[in-house]
């Protein structure tokens, strides 16, 4: 499954169409704010969930590896929460691009900044915690056992806490609606293009991951 | 550059709010600026996919050795 090819090819033609069509694709007239950097919708958001499906699989493999032990499994779940972090520090690159122009500087201490920091630097310790140990079956599990800490601290820090308090960011106390699940109210002119994004985007992050785990695989033969 | 011209003269003049409103948020695609975007993004994707498929055919080949 990890070397076929059908998918890797449909996450191209997703990003070409997404990568051209999500310029010209009408976005809605409102009160000038935002005006065509809304298109950052199908760039800096497909990066966020992307990453929590690249590290909701992490996790998953984390836990498998406790059952089973596999050497195999846990390739798949460092793999997974590398191309995860990095799509981590991409959002909050773009999101800081983004907010330059639009909240007027690049880091305003938004909750939502502010936890998504804090979440990839629960990540990074992660990866610091792998490379402190040099037994491969300690390192192993206990990695594993740290992963399921670090994704389960992705939710206070992104999701609920955010949410409580005032925000920048669409969904903070003071502003209407969810902005994650239900599309953000979107134009479904914008929702053409926004979900092929997070598909696109997400099978880009699997086909890297694979990559990295078949490596892995190649190098323990 | 007409076009161009005349959005600016439209910025310019005191006008109703929506209309110059109007004028700034099509002003990429009406002189056509906005192609160019898309055309650095796309090439961005794609030498990105470039780029990983070669890796991919590498490990394949290691793999079927």
């Amino acid at each position: 499954m990890i070397r076929k090819g059908w998918w890797k090819l449909f996450a191209f033609m997703l990003l070409f169409y997404v990568s051209t069509y999500g310029f010209i694709v009408k976005v809605p007239k409102l009160d000038d704010r935002m005006e065509n950097s809304i298109r950052n919708m199908f760039f800096h958001v497909p990066m966020w969930f992307s990453m929590m499906i690249l590290l909701f699989v992490s996790v998953w493999y984390a836990a498998k590896f406790l059952r089973t032990a596999a050497p195999k499994d846990d390739f798949y779940s460092n793999a997974f929460a590398a191309t995860g972090t990095l799509y981590g520090f991409l959002g909050l690159s773009t999101g800081a691009i983004w907010a330059n122009y639009q909240w007027g500087s690049p880091w305003s201490g938004d909750p939502k900044q502010n936890g998504a920091a804090i979440a990839m630097l629960i990540y990074l310790a992660y990866f610091v915690l792998r490379g402190s140990m040099t037994d491969d079956d300690k390192r192993s599990r206990i990695a594993a056992v740290y992963n399921i800490f670090a994704f389960f601290m992705l939710f206070p820090t992104l999701w609920i806490l955010p949410r409580l308090t005032e925000s920048l960011h669409p969904g903070g106390q003071g502003s209407e609606g969810n902005p994650g699940i239900n599309g953000r109210d979107m134009d479904a002119n914008m929702r053409s293009v926004f979900y092929p994004a997070v598909i696109g985007w997400t099978l880009l992050g699997v086909w890297v991951s694979t990559l990295k785990i078949r490596y892995e695989l190649l190098k323990e033969k | 550059m007409v076009v161009l011209l005349f959005v600016f003269v439209c910025c310019i003049t005191v006008n109703a709010q929506t209309q110059v409103a109007a004028a700034n948020s099509d002003i990429m695609r009406s002189n056509g600026k906005i192609y160019v975007v898309m055309a650095v993004v796309f090439t961005i994707v794609t030498g990105l996919f470039l780029y990983v498929f070669s890796i991919d055919k590498k490990i394949s080949k290691l793999e079927n050795k």
